[in-house]
């Protein structure tokens, strides 16, 4: 993730209102980390849909495609989404108008803070920008948002 | 041990509602725990242990997730290898299985079937199969805090299971019983006159669906003295409400939400828990026990809880400082909750056609619900003195009712400490105000 790192330098963390998906995987039905998260994203101003539980990927690139939101964020706590977060990265990244979305998942992934292990570097190549470890700070999720659209933003700048 | 589990012919065990109302003249709180084994023996054992323990027992039968959720293929794969599951997978084993794991307490205390399912056709026959006749749910309460399912299928599908459980237990000459788990929507942070008008509204629903025996649920919730309010208002709506005809009883389950970390933090909302039920006249009551926030407990961690539970409803009257039913103002949740059943009724004829108007109205809206057919207008919240109340109303007509403007908008911060706030209050009241330590 050096790319982030020199994305911050050049981009301080945006207080930008976003409009963010908020998702979690096909299997897991836990609903109030991703209550939680809605209400931090909007107290700091960013306007969330929140796709709910068990979200099925078609389900989720379709709101993708209609929204163009500047973020998705996968939420999963039932220790699944080793299984069930790539497929949904990949189904975002194969589709053309969403594959430049940046997508962040976190919550409880049976990953210990600083670990390389295989559950990480599985979602990276599936295409999550962050994998947040279990025991993160959510209030660094808002910092991990903000560099990450404003580093969309300038990439779409510089292409346009 | 199947040696235990003896061939029966005509397993019927006694009625639900029977029980109750025997137990209630007697002066005795019936109590019933979570309980389900994959294993036909090891869930024969377990109802037998409850039947055995020191109390006033209801015994339950649990499903597995697989069979809540109709994947009944992947249940049977999981019996046939020996895999582990998190329940007894009623659909999958032969109705003879459950008949005989039944008949080990059959006559002698009745067996609830508890599930989760918004489509629980297959279930309910497979109860009538094995001799059984007591189930619980509801097309809102087992729809819209799990999964995607769409409300107006739940309903569609809660309305005919909901009348074949009738029938075919009333063509065997014993009443089905259906509790509502209306009243314990989210488990927590759901405001009481909400949670009354829901498992109202589910009672009346299965009343139209031809049940005559039917028991109406609340969850414990945040102020002892508020849910002792909410269950005397529950108790004179349901008088006013729920046809002559009709059995019921009310029932009240154990908090529901974050559970406390200590052993003596969950010792302390069980006993409060069973306070509430005794001082406020509720027939039955669904208890939790110390390991809950950790894992699932054992059949003698079970028991265990059971006992605990009934020496403490025998203990109350000392024990407890909690006032009775007369001596608490119950008209303003009372209000409320009759006003929200109201209002839902004269959106249609029937209960379940006024159900799903209301929530696409925003009529009906569930604090803190992501469910797709929930508006999401409303939030709960905790006052300075620890009652739950409206934060914010969306479509909700409570409009002159509750004034939901003093609490403003609830920030992430503030819903994280009321996730926790019973949780941390019961492990906090016994170790001087400091948060005991974490038996983890």
């Amino acid at each position: 993730m050096l790319l982030a790192e020199v994305t911050r330098l050049a981009h301080p963390a945006s207080v930008r209102p976003r409009r963010v998906l908020l998702s979690t995987t096909s299997s897991d039905a836990h609903t109030w980390n991703l209550v939680f998260l809605q209400l931090l994203l909007e107290d700091s101003g960013h306007e969330v849909v929140n796709l709910g539980p068990c979200v099925p990927d078609d389900l989720l690139l379709a709101t993708a495609r209609t929204m163009r939101p500047d973020a998705i964020i996968v939420s999963s706590v039932n220790g699944l989404a080793g299984v069930d977060g790539p497929h949904a990265a990949r189904a975002i990244r194969s589709c053309p108008e969403t594959r430049e979305i940046p997508m962040i998942i976190g919550g409880k992934l049976g990953i210990s803070p600083g670990a390389r292990d295989g559950t990480v570097s599985a979602l990276i190549a599936a295409g999550y920008d962050s994998v947040f470890a279990d025991e993160a700070d959510p209030e660094s999720l808002l910092g991990e948002l903000g560099q990450l659209a404003g580093r969309r933003d300038a990439a779409g700048a510089r292409g346009a | 041990m199947p040696q235990e589990l003896a061939a029966h012919d005509a397993v019927s065990a006694p009625a639900l509602g029977d029980e109750v109302r025997r137990a209630r003249a007697d002066g005795e709180l019936v109590v019933q725990p979570r309980m389900g084994l994959a294993d036909p023996g090891r869930m024969a054992a377990g109802l037998r242990a409850v039947l055995d323990a020191r109390a006033r027992t209801v015994g339950t039968i649990t499903l597995d997730s697989f069979t809540r959720l109709g994947d009944h293929r992947s249940a049977a794969v999981a019996l046939a290898g020996g895999l582990p599951l998190n329940g007894y997978p009623l659909v999958s084993h032969p109705a003879e299985t459950t008949r005989r794991v039944a008949s080990t307490v059959s006559d002698a205390m009745p067996v609830q079937v508890r599930h989760g399912s918004p489509r629980p056709a297959s279930i309910f026959r497979s109860i009538v199969e094995a001799g059984l006749s007591a189930t619980e749910g509801g097309p809102v309460s087992y729809c819209l805090p799990y999964g995607r399912t769409p409300l107006a299928e739940s309903v569609a599908q809660w309305t005919d299971a909901s009348r074949q459980l009738a029938e075919n237990c009333r063509a065997r000459g014993v009443p089905a019983h259906l509790e509502t788990f209306g009243g314990c929507l989210m488990g927590q942070l759901c405001p009481p006159s909400l949670l009354l008008a829901v498992t109202l509204l589910e009672s009346l629903f299965f009343v139209e669906c031809g049940v005559e025996s039917v028991s109406l649920s609340y969850a414990q919730q945040t102020h002892p003295v508020q849910d002792i309010e909410a269950l005397v208002a529950l108790r004179a709506l349901a008088e006013e409400l729920l046809p002559a005809h009709v059995d019921w009883h009310i029932v009240v389950y154990t908090y529901m939400g974050v559970f406390p970390r200590s052993r003596e933090g969950a010792k302390r909302l069980l006993d409060l828990s069973v306070d509430v039920a005794v001082r406020a006249g509720a027939e039955r009551l669904i208890v939790k026990t110390a390991v809950e926030a950790f894992r699932i407990q054992t059949v003698a961690e079970n028991v265990e809880g059971l006992e605990g539970a009934a020496a403490r409803a025998k203990a109350c009257a000392a024990a407890s400082s909690l006032p009775g039913p007369d001596r608490v103002d119950y008209e303003d949740v009372l209000r409320e909750a009759s006003r929200l059943v109201d209002a839902v009724r004269a959106l249609a004829d029937d209960v379940g056609t006024a159900l799903i108007r209301a929530f696409a109205d925003g009529i009906l809206d569930v604090p803190y619900c992501i469910h797709p057919d929930n508006r999401g207008l409303t939030q709960g919240a905790i006052d300075a003195e620890g009652r739950l109340r409206w934060a914010r109303l969306g479509r909700v007509p409570l409009a002159g009712l509750v004034r939901p403007a003093d609490h403003g908008r609830v920030r992430a911060a503030e819903f994280l400490g009321m996730l926790n706030y019973v949780a941390e209050r019961s492990d906090r009241a016994l170790t001087g105000g400091r948060a005991a330590s974490s038996l983890r």
